[in-house]
């Protein structure tokens, strides 16, 4: 009997542990270990042709046009990614201050702040390329309503502002984010060790850098990473804010659109090739997984435990 | 905090100074909110607007009686079939997460066997992979199913990316509920099914809740995987629709912005009334 109960016990288990495991070993392991494999390969269309080695990181890496078009999109995601880190992170966690004084209308604050969070990328990105239309656009008649006519310009038409524009518009997508992360962490410091620093000082200044910034540390780490990971797979809003050339003429290009494009072709670059596009796919991965273990480990150090 | 330290504090700092700087952070709050709010205002009052309206006065009230936007994207575009495309494809892939996700959080969590701490592990990895990067592959295996261009495609991957978050939400819950309850119905002769489904199940509800919340939002919202898989226009999911009904209409701005409000209203809505569960689920992640 006790043998029976056991075995009945493992096909139960086993019953129950099958299924969701087939689905994440098929459709996320599977594909991500084919991703490495693909790279190593040469590709006509669909069809799997020699093994070429190292050959398409090479490419993309070192030969031209490809250099080119691969540092340029790294440098713009780099610049979101500091901007990011000020814009929506920076931002977040003085708007996670002010919330968590719980002045007199903070819920209804806090329910607008999260409030773009919720919504489509798509909807935001289409919502602000109106915005942003040079003549109809609301921030250029704004501009002209309150006499700065002169500072009215083609935001998303030019090299110089196009990427800035982007950025603005994901910050407010996105600022509800860490700004409710930060909150959290906040909300979670002991009354004790605020009441102590009170009697300390007096600064404001000296309270939030030396008693809030480190206890809200576990917050920081979070944030910064999945900042970091969001901003290096940055795709949706600008391929639809900027198209999938990272117009103009390439002064909003990212790795995800660069990638994309590589892979699955579009207009202007024509054939699609899937051995280029899968060794940008690697270097962007492993780019990404390894600077995302340093920011984890290195920001870990310095959380402390309460 | 104690009411005697508040006291002290205030005494030290004066009333005025307080009074400055939290004066300074409601301000800093209320600027933020009506940027928050500005544009989905601006949304809205155009969608009852016409396009030479939009364009003479952006900001002015709307006369909410004209909805002559809204009645060309019902009668004129597949829009109704979008919406409906974006509620199968959620549901399904709602259904299969929390399904598959409670099987495998309830084996994990209550259950002591070999190898369920790998398996924790395997489900965690998918966790931070960013399964953008294996779009090629899963496009390659999407074609060998015979599934690109349907929506069992998407139902799929959204299923695989949902149940990582929620195997981690669901079994770190299910661990911590008690042994008595279960003890006694195993005591009584109850199959270990019968005893999931009807004394450990009810129990789980609210954990459900957050990893559903976590998940769903994302899957409505999501445009890159329809992007790839999806080219008939009859099987697109809303913001993927949105693409195409915002590149007929580019001139007529009046209905462009009726169509952005009807896509982000059904989330909007359900928001405003589950603000706290909301929260709550889209941070988990994220928040210890």
């Amino acid at each position: 009997m006790p043998q029976l109960r056991m075995t009945g016990r493992g096909l139960w288990i086993t019953v129950l542990i099958v299924p969701p495991l087939a689905f994440v070993a098929l459709f996320i392991v599977y594909p991500i270990l084919s991703a490495f494999a693909y790279a190593f390969f040469d590709w006509q269309g669909l069809r799997r042709l020699d093994f070429v080695g190292l050959e398409n990181f090479h490419t993309v890496l070192f030969v031209e046009p490809y250099r080119s078009w691969t540092l340029n999109a790294f440098r713009n995601n780099v610049i979101v990614f500091f901007a990011l880190m000020v814009l929506q992170n920076g931002l977040g966690f003085l708007l996670a201050y002010a919330l968590w004084r719980e002045l007199p209308g903070a819920r209804f604050h806090r329910i607008a702040v999260f409030l773009p969070v919720v919504l489509s990328t798509i909807i935001v990105a289409y919502l602000f390329k109106l915005f942003y239309h040079p003549l109809f656009g609301v921030v250029n008649i704004t501009l002209k309503s309150i006499g700065l006519g002169w500072l009215a310009q083609p935001w998303l038409g030019q090299g110089g502002t196009a990427l800035w524009a982007l950025i603005v518009a994901q910050a407010w997508h996105m600022v509800g984010f860490p700004t409710l992360v930060f909150l959290a962490g906040m909300q979670r410091i002991p009354g004790e060790i605020l009441d102590a620093a009170r009697m300390e000082t007096e600064s404001e200044w000296v309270k939030i850098t030396k008693i809030v910034w480190p206890l809200v540390a576990p917050s920081a780490t979070i944030v910064f990473t999945l900042l970091f990971v969001g901003a290096f797979n940055w795709f949706e809003l600008p391929y639809i804010m900027a198209g999938l050339d990272g117009s103009p003429f390439g002064s909003t290009d990212v790795l995800g659109l660069y990638f994309y494009r590589t892979a699955f072709g579009n207009v202007s670059a024509g054939q699609q090739d899937f051995g280029l596009g899968s060794a940008l796919a690697v270097l962007i991965f492993l780019f990404i997984a390894a600077i995302a273990t340093v920011i984890t480990v290195r920001l870990r150090a310095r959380e402390i435990q309460l | 905090m104690s009411a005697a330290a508040d006291n002290a504090y205030y005494q030290r700092r004066g009333i005025l100074g307080t009074l400055g700087r939290d004066g300074l952070l409601q301000i800093i709050l209320i600027a933020n909110t009506i940027i928050m709010l500005a544009p989905i205002i601006i949304m809205v009052f155009s969608a009852f607007k016409t396009t030479p309206q939009i364009f003479q006065s952006p900001f002015s009230l709307p006369d909410f009686s004209h909805i002559g936007n809204f009645v060309k994207i019902w009668t004129e575009t597949n829009f109704l079939r979008y919406l409906l495309n974006s509620f199968v494809v959620t549901g399904a892939s709602m259904v299969l997460i929390l399904t598959l996700g409670t099987m495998a959080a309830y084996a994990i969590g209550r259950y002591q066997f070999t190898g369920s701490g790998f398996i924790l592990m395997f489900f965690l990895a998918g966790l931070t992979l960013p399964l953008k990067l294996a779009i090629i592959p899963l496009f390659m295996l999407m074609r060998d199913l015979s599934i690109l261009n349907n929506q069992l495609s998407l139902i799929f991957v959204y299923t695989a990316m949902g149940l990582p978050t929620t195997v981690f939400i669901m079994t770190g819950f299910i661990r911590t509920l008690p042994n008595e309850l279960e003890d006694a119905a195993r005591m009584d002769g109850a199959s270990e099914a019968r005893i999931m489904w009807s004394i450990m199940l009810p129990l789980v509800r609210p954990a459900m809740v957050i990893a559903g919340i976590q998940n769903v939002v994302p899957i409505w919202n999501d445009f890159f995987f329809p992007l790839v898989f999806i080219q008939n226009d009859n099987l697109k999911t809303l913001p993927q629709g949105l693409t195409t009904f915002m590149g007929e209409y580019t001139t007529d701005w009046g209905v462009l912005f009726a169509g952005l409000t009807l896509s982000a209203a059904p989330i909007i809505l359900i928001y405003i009334v589950l603000s706290k569960q909301f929260i709550a689920g889209m941070t988990s992640g994220a928040v210890k």
